[in-house]
C-alpha cells in the first residue's frame, strides 16, 4: 500500500526559512539541501535553536519555508495547497513527538485507530488493536492516555504512526521525555518497525545513542548542513538495526 | 458514501467527548434552556389543544347568541326555520339561601334540549357515580355542584331558595359543559327549570342576567345563520362560536404564555452564557484534536465538518433530552395553573417539541459556531510547537448569530417587535448596569488592605478575571434575583397593600337592590343598629356616541376600552361628591341651579377611552338615549373599597330610567346573622364578601406565581451553570497556580480558604445585586402599580447575601476542592 521505491524519497533543495520578528529578520534555516533514500535511517542532530524542529516542521508540511523545496516521493509539497499537503500527510507521513501528542480524550485504541478513521479504513478497530498488540500495549487498549505511563504513551504514539504502514515516519525527540532505559525500549520498538514495514525513518535527536543507530547522521548549526558531504545519497546501504 | 462515513466518524467523537466528560456542560446548559422553553410550550399547547379540540363541547353549542337583554324571538324562530337546533339559557347570579347559611351562585336556567353539544353529567349522591343527564332538572327541582352541595351542609332531596321559590335538590352536577373558567365570581353552579324562572322574581330591570340562545346543526347552516344573525344584532348582543370559545380563556391564556415564555427566555439567556462559556473551553482543549486531525491528514473543512457534525448531534439530543424534561416540568404547571382552565387538558402535542429541538440547536450553533469554525483554522505546526495557541477569535463579533437567536427567540415570544425589543434592551441594559457595579465593587473590595493573604489571593484572582468574574456574578445574580422577587419581595407587597387599607373599609357589598326595596332596607338596618351606609343609584346604559361619532369596540385596541364599549356602563347620580374623589378638571355641579345634562368622569377612564372635558356622551339607557357634556373629572382613591362609578351626573338627568341601587358596609368577621336576615328579607340582593373575593385573588395569585417561581427554578440553575463554565474554564489555569503555590509552601488549608474567599465574594456579590434588583422591582411595582410607599426590606438584602454567598462558596468550593488533591508532581510533570 505504501508508495515507496528504492528510489529517494525525501528531495530537499535550498531550503530556507526567515521570521520577521519587529523590525529584524531572522534566519532559522538557510540553504538546507540533501536527500533521503526509502528504507534509511537518518538522524538530524543540533544543538537548541539550531533549527531542527523548524527542519521537521517543514519536511512535514506543517510550516511553509521562505525558500527552496522539499519532494516527498516526488511530491512538491509547497506546491499543494494546505488541504493537499494534509492529504499527503494522511497517505505517506507518520509522526512520532517528544510529548507524545496522545489526545486525551481517547483511549489507547482510539487513538490509534484516528489516522485510519480519517482515511476512512473500515477495518480501524481491528488494525489498530493489532498494531497495539505488536507495541505490547494489548492489555492496555481501553485506557486513557493520563492512565498510562510515559513509555506506554509513546508506545501507543508509534502504534498511531505505524498504523498506516507510511513511507516516511518523522519523529521529534521520540526520547526526549522518557528515562534512559524506557527511551532505550523505544528505540528499539522503532527501528523494529521500520524494518517490518519498510518505513523510511527521520529522526531529530539529541540522543546520542539514537544518532548511532542511524545510517547517517545531518548535522544543523546555525540553520547550516554541517556536513553537506554526506547528504548526498548515500547508495544503497542497509536500513539500520 | 463519504458522508456516511463522516457521519460516522463525528459520531464517534462525539462519543469519545463524551465518555471522556467534555460535553456535560455544554450539554447541561442546552438541557436547561430547552426544558424551561418547552414547560412553558408543552402547558400551553394542551390548554391550545383542549380550547380548540373541544371548542362547541366548551361552547355546548356550535353558536351562541348572547344578549344582556331578552333576546327577540326571531332569532329562535330563524333557527328552527333552517332546521337548526336551539335551546335557550339565561345565567345570572344570586343568593342561594339554606338555613342560616347563603351563598352568592351562578344560576343557570335551561330548557329541553340543553346542551345541544358536549356533556352535562350528573350523580345522585356526593362523590357518588356520574352519568349522562338526558334531560334538564323537572320543574321545582334543581341539579347543584360539589361546592354549593357541601357549603351549605345539604342532603340529597334538601331543598333551597333561590329568590322567591324554594327547590328540591335531586342531584348533583359533576360536569357543565359550557363552565365558566375557575376565575373569581364564578361562585357555586345551580341549573334550574326554564319553567321555573318568572316565580324566583328574580327577573327584573338592573338584573344581571345574560341570555344565550344555542345553535347547534349541519355545519353550512350554522354558517348561513351565522351571516344571518350577524347583521341583526344590537348593540349588547353579540355571536359566539367556536373559532372565539371562550375569548377569556385564550386571551389570559396569551398573556400566561406571552409572560412565561420570556421568563423562561431569562433561563435561555443565561443557559446561552453557560454554553458560550463552556464552547470556549471545548475551543481550548480541542487545539490538539484538531491540530493532529491535520497532521494525519485531515483537511481543514473535513475537521470543521466533523466538529459540526459533533454538535448537531450534541444539539439534537441535548434538546431531546431538555424536551423530556419540559414535559415533566409542564406538569407542574398544569397543576398549578391547569384548574385555572378548568378545561380537560389532552396529553401534550409535537409542535412545542419541535420547537424546542429547533430553538436547542440555535442556541447551541449560534454560540459554539465561531470557536468551531476557529477549531478548523489551528496551525497544524501546533503538534510541534505548543506555544502556537488560540486561533484569534472574533470577539463579541463572534457572538452575532448568537445574539440573533436570541433576539429572534424574543421576538417570537413577544410576538410583538415593540416588546419584543423592549425586553431585549432592557435585559441588555439590565446586564451591562449590573455587570458595571459588580466591576466597581470588585475595585472596592480589593482595595480592603490589612486582609489575610488567603482574602487578597482570592480577590485578586477574581481582579484578574474581571470579564469572566463579572459574567458569573450577573448570571447568578438575576437567578437569584427571579427568586427573591418571587418570595419575599412578593410577600411583601401583598403585606404592605393590606396594611394600607383602612381597618374598617367595607368589607360587605350589596348590589341589585331595587328602588322599592330602599325604605325597607334603611329599617333593616336601623332595627339592627347597623349605621345607615351610603345607598347609591345605578343605572346601566351603554356609551353609543362620543360628541357626533359613534363609538364601538373596535375602535379601541385597549382591551378593557373595549370591554367597556361591549358592555354597559354604570351611571350614578349624586348632589355632592363622594369624600374619596378629588376634582381634577372642570367643576363639580352646585346645587339644585346647576343644569342637568352634565357628567363627572373618573380621569382613567376617561384618559383610557379617549374623552375629554367638554365631550358630549350619548348613552342608550334601556333603549331611549341620555345626552350629557363631561364637565370634570374625578380622581377616584379605589383601595378605600367605597363604592364608586365612573361616570356620575347630577340628580335629574337619569330620573325615570329603571335603576338599581348598590351599597357597601362594614361588618366585622364572625358577625353574620345580619346577612342571612338580609338575604331572606330580600332575597334579590347579591352580597358580596370582600374577604372571600380577597382570598380567591389572593389564592389565584399564588398559583400563578408558584408557576413563575418554577419557570424561573430554571433561572437559578442556568446561573449555576454558568457559575460551573466558568470554573472549568479556568480549571487549567487554578491547577496550574495552585501546583505553583503549593510548591512555594503554601498549606492546603490557605488554598481552600483563597477559593472559599473568591466564591464568596461572587456568591455575595451576586446576592447583592439580585437584592437591589428585587427591590427595585418591588418599589417600581409598588409606586406605579399599587401606589403605596415602599420600604426597601432588609430581609430580602440579608436573604440575598447571605443565601448567594454560603450556596456560591458551597458550590464554588465543591466545584474546585479536586484541585486541592491532585499531587504538584504529576501536574508539573503533565504541564512539561
Amino acid at each position: 500500500m505504501s508508495e515507496v521505491s528504492n528510489a529517494i524519497i525525501v528531495r530537499v533543495n535550498g531550503l530556507g526559512k526567515q521570521v520577521t520578528t519587529g523590525s529584524s529578520e531572522l534566519t532559522i534555516l538557510r540553504d538546507v539541501s540533501f536527500e533521503v533514500n526509502a528504507g534509511e535511517a537518518v538522524a538530524i542532530i543540533g544543538v537548541s535553536g539550531s533549527g531542527k524542529s523548524t527542519l521537521l516542521g517543514l519536511l512535514a508540511g506543517l510550516d511553509t519555508p521562505t525558500a527552496g523545496s522539499v519532494r516527498i516521493n516526488g511530491h512538491d509539497l509547497f506546491a499543494l495547497d494546505e488541504d493537499g499537503r494534509a492529504a499527503l500527510r494522511g497517505r505517506m507521513l507518520g509522526f512520532v513527538f517528544q510529548s507524545f501528542q496522545l489526545l486525551p480524550a481517547m483511549t489507547a485504541i482510539e487513538n490509534v485507530m484516528l489516522p485510519l478513521e480519517l482515511a476512512g479504513d473500515a477495518r480501524a478497530r481491528e488494525t489498530a488493536r493489532a498494531m497495539l498488540e505488536r507495541v505490547g500495549l494489548g492489555a492496555r487498549l481501553h485506557h486513557y492516555p493520563k492512565q498510562l505511563s510515559g513509555g506506554e504513551q509513546q508506545r501507543v504514539a508509534i502504534a498511531r504512526a505505524f498504523v498506516t504502514r507510511p513511507a516516511l515516519l518523522l519523529a521529534d525527540e521520540p526520547t526526549g521525555n522518557l528515562d534512559a532505559a524506557t527511551g532505550e525500549t523505544i528505540i528499539d520498538l522503532m527501528f523494529e518497525l521500520n524494518r517490518e514495514c519498510g518505513t523510511t525513518l527521520l529522526l531529530v535527536t539529541h540522543d546520542e545513542l539514537l544518532s548511532q543507530r542511524c545510517s547517517r547522521v545531518l548535522r544543523l548549526a546555525g540553520g547550516m548542513l554541517q556536513n553537506p558531504a554526506s547528504a548526498g545519497g548515500p547508495g544503497a546501504q542497509a536500513a539500520c538495526g | 458514501m463519504r458522508l456516511i462515513r463522516e457521519l460516522g466518524f463525528a459520531w464517534r467523537l462525539l462519543l469519545r467527548d463524551g465518555r471522556a466528560g467534555e460535553l456535560y456542560l455544554i450539554a447541561v446548559a442546552v438541557v436547561i434552556a430547552v426544558a424551561s422553553m418547552t414547560s412553558v410550550g408543552f402547558f400551553a399547547d394542551r390548554v391550545h389543544q383542549a380550547l380548540s379540540r373541544q371548542a362547541n363541547q366548551l361552547l355546548g353549542a356550535d353558536l351562541v347568541v348572547v344578549g344582556d337583554r331578552p333576546l327577540p324571538r326571531e332569532f329562535e324562530a330563524e333557527a328552527f326555520r333552517r332546521v337548526l337546533a336551539a335551546t335557550r339559557v339565561m345565567r345570572f347570579p344570586s343568593m342561594v339561601v339554606r338555613g342560616d347559611k347563603n351563598e352568592l351562585s351562578r344560576i343557570s336556567v335551561v330548557s329541553a334540549g340543553y346542551p345541544l353539544r358536549g356533556e352535562l353529567r350528573i350523580a345522585d349522591q356526593l362523590y357518588g357515580a356520574d352519568r349522562r343527564a338526558d334531560a334538564v332538572p323537572a320543574p321545582g327541582t334543581t341539579w347543584i355542584d360539589e361546592k354549593l352541595y357541601t357549603q351549605l351542609g345539604l342532603g340529597m332531596g334538601d331543598s333551597i331558595d333561590v329568590g322567591a321559590s324554594r327547590f328540591r335538590v335531586t342531584a348533583i352536577i359533576t360536569q357543565e359543559p359550557d363552565a365558566a373558567i375557575g376565575f373569581i365570581n364564578s361562585g357555586p353552579r345551580v341549573f334550574l327549570n326554564e319553567a321555573d324562572i318568572a316565580a324566583t322574581g328574580l327577573v327584573q330591570p338592573g338584573s344581571r342576567i345574560r341570555y344565550r340562545l344555542q345553535i347547534a346543526g349541519a355545519a353550512e347552516r350554522v354558517e348561513s345563520y351565522r351571516s344571518w344573525a350577524l347583521a341583526r344584532l344590537q348593540p349588547g348582543q353579540r355571536i359566539e362560536d367556536i373559532h372565539d370559545a371562550r375569548p377569556e380563556i385564550r386571551a389570559a391564556l396569551d398573556r400566561a404564555e406571552k409572560f412565561l415564555s420570556l421568563a423562561a427566555l431569562v433561563s435561555v439567556v443565561l443557559a446561552a452564557v453557560a454554553i458560550a462559556l463552556a464552547a470556549r473551553r471545548f475551543l481550548q482543549r480541542h487545539l490538539d484534536n484538531c491540530a493532529m486531525m491535520r497532521c494525519l491528514g485531515a483537511t481543514q473543512g473535513r475537521v470543521v465538518r466533523s466538529y459540526l457534525v459533533h454538535f448537531i448531534l450534541l444539539g439534537t439530543f441535548a434538546s431531546a433530552a431538555g424536551c423530556a424534561l419540559g414535559v415533566l416540568a409542564q406538569q407542574a404547571l398544569a397543576s398549578w395553573l391547569g384548574s385555572l382552565v378548568a378545561v380537560e387538558l389532552p396529553p401534550p402535542g409535537w409542535l412545542p417539541a419541535l420547537h424546542g429541538l429547533v430553538a436547542g440547536l440555535a442556541l447551541l450553533l449560534g454560540f459554539s459556531l465561531p470557536p468551531l469554525i476557529a477549531l478548523g483554522k489551528v496551525p497544524t505546526l501546533r503538534v510541534l510547537r505548543r506555544d502556537l495557541g488560540m486561533p484569534r477569535g472574533a470577539g463579541l463579533a463572534g457572538y452575532v448569530l448568537g445574539f440573533m437567536v436570541i433576539g429572534t427567540m424574543i421576538m417570537w415570544k413577544a410576538s410583538d417587535i415593540w416588546l419584543g425589543a423592549l425586553v431585549f434592551g432592557g435585559f441588555a441594559a439590565a446586564m451591562l448596569a449590573a455587570g458595571l457595579l459588580v466591576w466597581l465593587l470588585l475595585q472596592l473590595l480589593s482595595g480592603l488592605k490589612n486582609s489575610g493573604v488567603s482574602w487578597r489571593f482570592g480577590v485578586a484572582n477574581l481582579r484578574r478575571r474581571a470579564l469572566g468574574s463579572i459574567i458569573q456574578i450577573v448570571a447568578l445574580g438575576i437567578g437569584i434575583m427571579a427568586l427573591l422577587t418571587l418570595t419575599l419581595i412578593r410577600s411583601d407587597l401583598m403585606q404592605v397593600w393590606q396594611a394600607s387599607l383602612p381597618p374598617d373599609a367595607p368589607n360587605r357589598f350589596v348590589i341589585n337592590i331595587q328602588q322599592d326595596q330602599l325604605k325597607a332596607l334603611s329599617e333593616f338596618f336601623a332595627a339592627r343598629g347597623v349605621p345607615q351606609p351610603a345607598v347609591l343609584p345605578m343605572v346601566r346604559a351603554r356609551l353609543i356616541k362620543i360628541n357626533d361619532r359613534s363609538v364601538s369596540a373596535t375602535d379601541y385596541t385597549d382591551e378593557r376600552a373595549r370591554r367597556l364599549i361591549e358592555r354597559e356602563f354604570n351611571l350614578s347620580w349624586a348632589a355632592t361628591m363622594q369624600r374619596d374623589n378629588q376634582l381634577v378638571a372642570g367643576r363639580w355641579w352646585d346645587g339644585a341651579a346647576a343644569r342637568k345634562d352634565q357628567f363627572s368622569m373618573e380621569n382613567g377612564i376617561a384618559a383610557t377611552l379617549g374623552i375629554r372635558l367638554g365631550d358630549v356622551l350619548t348613552y342608550d339607557v334601556a333603549g331611549s338615549t341620555v345626552a350629557a357634556t363631561v364637565t370634570s373629572l374625578r380622581k377616584v382613591d379605589w383601595d378605600t373599597f367605597n363604592v364608586n362609578f365612573f361616570v356620575v351626573a347630577p340628580p335629574g338627568l337619569l330620573d325615570g330610567y329603571p335603576a338599581s341601587y348598590v351599597t357597601s358596609f362594614y361588618l366585622p368577621p364572625g358577625n353574620i346573622a345580619p346577612l342571612n336576615a338580609m338575604v331572606k328579607a330580600f332575597p334579590n340582593f347579591l352580597l358580596i364578601d370582600v374577604a372571600q373575593v380577597m382570598t380567591q385573588v389572593k389564592k389565584m395569585m399564588d398559583q400563578v406565581a408558584r408557576a413563575v417561581q418554577f419557570v424561573f427554578l430554571f433561572t437559578l440553575l442556568a446561573g449555576l451553570m454558568v457559575l460551573y463554565a466558568a470554573i472549568a474554564s479556568t480549571q487549567d489555569e487554578r491547577l496550574y497556580q495552585a501546583t505553583i503555590m503549593r510548591t512555594l509552601g503554601a498549606s492546603r488549608r490557605q488554598l481552600a480558604r483563597a477559593n472559599l474567599a473568591e466564591f464568596a465574594v461572587i456568591g455575595g456579590l451576586a446576592g447583592l445585586i439580585a437584592a437591589l434588583g428585587a427591590n427595585t422591582l418591588g418599589y417600581a411595582v409598588s409606586l406605579k402599580v399599587l401606589n403605596l410607599a415602599y420600604s426597601f426590606n432588609y430581609q430580602v438584602w440579608l436573604s440575598g447575601i447571605v443565601c448567594g454567598t454560603l450556596g456560591v462558596a458551597a458550590a464554588g468550593h465543591l466545584g474546585t476542592r479536586w484541585v486541592l488533591n491532585v499531587a504538584p508532581l504529576r501536574v508539573l510533570r503533565a504541564i512539561g
